[in-house]
């Protein structure tokens, strides 16, 4: 194939280190013309590292880059924009309170005179967007579109920049199983029109679905590089990991006991004051995983705040075991029997400006097993922290290590073994593997299983479908802030809570729409 | 480890960029800076007293300094310990002038905590403000500021409150007792001249109104660092600070934390206050503007990096360079003392700006490999 014998980015021996940690160790990548090559590695694993290093944030160790069978030196990003590299990064970088158009151009507006010439501008954002079919609203607000078109506005910014290779890191982290298959799509109508894609991801499914060529990266090494086409999901778990991986969760049969959280009539409003939680029911017993599937916006987030006691309940009670928990204050919830693996762990779950084992003590920081009189056990603090990063083997094993900057499963396993050791009645986890990487995933799924078989309730709020199905013993199913259907794990199939989900299928005598 | 070396470096960095500054100032208004810095240096360190005069001018700004770098490791930025330093100052010498019934030493640590509470209530209502409506202690605090002025300068300009000494703009002074002077009754023995008669240096030394200031200064400086590094309590305020959203999540009250940071930033630059009152001026007097120990303190805690115990080493720095630099004016040389505060300006400019140092070490270390490298790229 002539595609072959000219590649576009030839990346030879980069070694990128950072202090005494090596992150990339003597890469070498090479991404022909057209291309969509997936970079696979766990979280921490140097793919994002080794992509900053072809856009220009990161200067490599040693190594050379050649774009178009150029040696080429990009100190800055700058420079990766001249020789055509567009970058999509994971945390969009946009301004919230400009619209899209006012987005795409920022930087490189176009004048007429000294004003800004708006209406060339939004014209020229439109022809792009409809020759990729990339569709966008070009006069909303960027706070007011969704997570899916802020990223096709983030992919627009960089094809107005003139990008022919665009790297994006994990596109789908946050987007809805619907947007991942528009993503999908677009992703492969750009390189049929010629443009290079590298995917950062450690989705499987989705390299299966979308990429061409697939690089393993593995603690800084490059494992291989592999045609998609020939291998199997398990075969590029198993390069990524090292080790086999099992997707099946392994669950034993086990009859759930007495109720432990009952949720009667909820309601909690947003912060437009409009209620999202709507006369919510639902019912967590001891021994069991109830998962809450749902898209993104029914009223989760809130429903676990309301819990939680971050939020206010307007009406409705909460039991824990019988006792009213609404409205009490998040240190009652707390020591009521909740433990929570927030939703957002750098916001909610950890103070990254902590080290491991200040973290470690969140919420038990004054308990006499940690300070005394006032003052703190540093040592019985660091001790406790040992003990947690060994059993749940947090990288690296230091307990001084600042949280900030460990990686996000890492990140993970530190909240989950701090909520874990306090030995709650009801584990909520709310996402709890948002971003991370199969091994991570497999580990996460591991402890709630084993708290749900130490008689404990879980409740768990995914996204994901499979991990949702997988996972629970009873599935319930919100919709608009409303339980819709609370169903036997066994009896539930995709398309059944696909269906519910998307608000169709509720046939309780109630006609709207 | 790594991270504070560096710190150091770059502060030591900006005090030189600092004097480096203020040296081309100087040289364009036509001043020789050799013999400009060469006053200021002898200013301080001349005679022994003169460095007794700098620490008791380094002393306030010191306190006011951990004031505002406590508050800030514990997020929040305390403009007001300009308003908290007045307030205690009132507090102090409503205390030193009408309880009078107290032995020496009891009476002054009486003053210093009538003061410590008064100011503390000062900073609380910010605190308070901040975690039950939201208001920005930023806004609240310079507001604060000025009615604590102006609250000091009514209660000395209202003659039927009594306060004000007659035939001045000053209080009355407050008692011995309340004093925290050393050696002051000593110096005008029988014995203490005796003594002093022989010993010119301790004679020098004491010339000044030496007081016990600084000690508590630094007794502070300790205290706040322990609190910050070993107690629940810093644990809490810091969480708080560094993520209160995380903190909130973990069930730590933090309205009732923004609250408790602001009452002991207050108390602390009430402290300062008191300590200039009962060490040094002995009453308070109509002010037409702020005196600016707050806002010196703020410069100290940044040149400090927001550690308390820094705090000491920048105080005097600042001290020193404020009492050796007003004698700029007086020298034979007739500088403008002013030219002080550009070189103060320019090393806490520099000091604020971390990531050019980063960007400076890069660019040396990127000019050195490409030496090594023999500029194989360009």
């Amino acid at each position: 194939m002539s595609k072959e014998e000219h590649k576009l980015i030839e990346m030879k021996n980069i070694t990128k280190k950072f202090g005494d940690f090596t992150a990339n160790d003597n890469i070498n990548l090479s991404v022909a013309k057209g291309e969509i090559h997936a970079l696979l590695g766990e979280n921490g694993a140097g793919k994002s590292t080794l992509m900053n290093v072809l856009y220009g944030l990161h200067m490599p160790t040693s190594g050379e880059i050649y774009i178009d069978g150029q040696l080429v030196n990009i100190s800055n990003p700058n420079v990766a924009i001249k020789h055509g590299i567009g970058m999509v990064h994971q945390h969009f970088m946009l301004v919230d309170t400009f619209t899209v158009v006012e987005n795409i151009i920022l930087g490189l507006e176009t004048m007429k005179g000294p004003v800004l010439d708006i209406k060339k501008a939004k014209k020229e954002v439109e022809e792009i967007s409809k020759k990729y079919g990339l569709y966008v609203e070009p006069d909303s607000k960027v706070q007011d579109i969704s997570v899916g078109m802020q990223q096709r506005v983030e992919i627009l910014k960089a094809l107005y920049r003139g990008a022919d290779i665009l790297i994006l890191d994990e596109p789908t982290a946050v987007l809805t199983p619907q947007e991942i298959e528009e993503l999908i799509e677009i992703i492969r109508a750009l390189s049929e029109q010629g443009k290079t894609i590298i995917i950062i991801t450690h989705k499987l499914k989705e390299i299966k679905a979308a990429a061409d060529y697939c690089t393993i990266i593995r603690r800084g090494k490059k494992i291989d590089t592999v045609k998609v086409a020939d291998v199997t999901e398990n075969d590029l778990a198993e390069m990524m990991v090292g080790r086999e991986v099992t997707f099946k969760v392994d669950k034993k049969e086990q009859k759930a006991g007495s109720t432990v959280l009952e949720i009667q009539n909820l309601r909690v409003k947003d912060n437009r004051k409009l209620d999202i939680v709507n006369n919510l029911n639902l019912e967590v017993k001891s021994g069991e995983i109830l998962g809450i599937a749902g898209i993104d916006g029914n009223g989760q987030s809130e429903l676990i705040e309301g819990i939680t006691g971050l939020r206010k309940s307007e009406n409705g009670s909460i039991k824990v075991h019988g006792m009213e928990i609404a409205n009490k204050t998040p240190f009652e919830v707390i020591n009521s029997g909740i433990s929570t693996i927030p939703e957002d762990r750098q916001r909610r779950g950890l103070v990254l400006d902590y080290t491991i084992a200040e973290n470690m003590i969140l919420e038990n920081y004054y308990k006499p097993e940690f300070s005394k009189g006032g003052k703190l056990k540093h040592k019985a603090i660091k001790e406790h922290a040992k003990k947690l990063i060994e059993k749940f083997d947090v990288r690296p094993d230091d307990p001084e290590y600042l949280a900030g900057g460990l990686s996000g499963g890492n990140q993970q396993k530190v909240i989950i073994a701090r909520e874990i050791d306090n030995d709650p009645e009801l584990l909520i986890a709310a996402q709890p593997t948002r971003g991370l990487d199969v091994g991570a995933i497999e580990f996460v799924h591991k402890y709630l299983v084993e708290q749900r078989d130490k008689g404990k309730a879980v409740l768990l709020i995914s996204f994901e479908l499979d991990e949702v199905m997988n996972l629970s013993d009873r599935i319930a199913v919100i919709y608009e802030g409303e339980i819709v259907a609370v169903m036997d794990a066994k009896d539930a199939d995709e398309n059944k809570l696909g269906l519910l989900m998307a608000g169709g299928g509720v046939s309780n005598g109630e006609e709207e729409k | 480890m790594e991270k504070k070396k560096n710190r150091f470096v770059m502060t030591v960095l900006s005090i030189i960029l600092g004097l480096l500054f203020g040296a081309i100032a100087l040289k364009v208004s036509g001043y020789s800076p050799i013999e400009a810095y060469k006053v200021i240096w002898l200013g301080i360190f001349e005679k022994p007293k003169y460095v007794v005069y700098t620490i008791i001018r380094a002393t306030p700004i010191i306190i006011t300094g951990i004031s505002v770098a406590f508050a800030f490791r514990t997020g929040l930025f305390n403009i007001g310990a300009e308003g908290q330093f007045l307030v205690g100052s009132l507090a102090a010498t409503l205390a030193g002038v009408y309880i009078t019934f107290l032995p020496p030493v009891i009476h002054a640590v009486v003053c210093i905590l009538v003061a410590a509470l008064a100011a503390g209530i000062w900073g609380g209502i910010v605190g308070l403000l901040k975690a039950k409506r939201g208001v920005n202690e930023v806004i609240s605090s310079i507001m604060l500021n000025w009615i604590a002025l102006y609250l000091s300068n009514t209660m000395l300009t209202v003659s039927s409150f009594g306060f004000k000494r007659a035939n001045s703009d000053s209080s009355h002074k407050i008692l011995e007792s309340a004093k925290i002077n050393l050696f002051q009754n000593w110096k005008v023995s029988e014995a203490g001249r005796a003594a002093l008669a022989n010993n010119k240096l301790l004679k020098d030394v004491l010339t000044p109104p030496v007081n016990a200031g600084i000690i508590i200064a630094i007794v502070l400086a300790i205290v706040v660092w322990y609190i910050l590094k070993h107690t629940t309590l810093g644990y809490q305020l810091k969480a708080v600070g560094y993520n209160k959203d995380a903190a909130e999540y973990a069930g730590i009250d933090i309205k009732k934390n923004i609250t408790k940071s602001m009452f002991i930033a207050g108390a602390i630059a009430g402290i300062a206050g008191a300590t200039q009152v009962l060490g040094v001026n002995h009453q308070i007097s109509i002010l037409g503007a702020s005196e600016g120990y707050g806002f010196d303190g703020m410069a100290v805690a940044l040149i400090a990096g927001n550690n308390p115990l820094a705090t000491i080493p920048a105080g005097l720095l600042f001290g020193g360079l404020k009492y050796g630099g007003a004698k700029l004016n007086s020298s034979s040389l007739g500088a403008p003392s002013e030219i002080i505060n550009i070189v103060i300006g320019v090393i806490v400019l520099f000091v604020a700006m971390p990531k050019l140092y980063d960007k400076i070490f890069s660019g040396i270390k990127k000019i050195m490999s490409k030496k090594d490298r023999g500029e194989q790229n360009v």
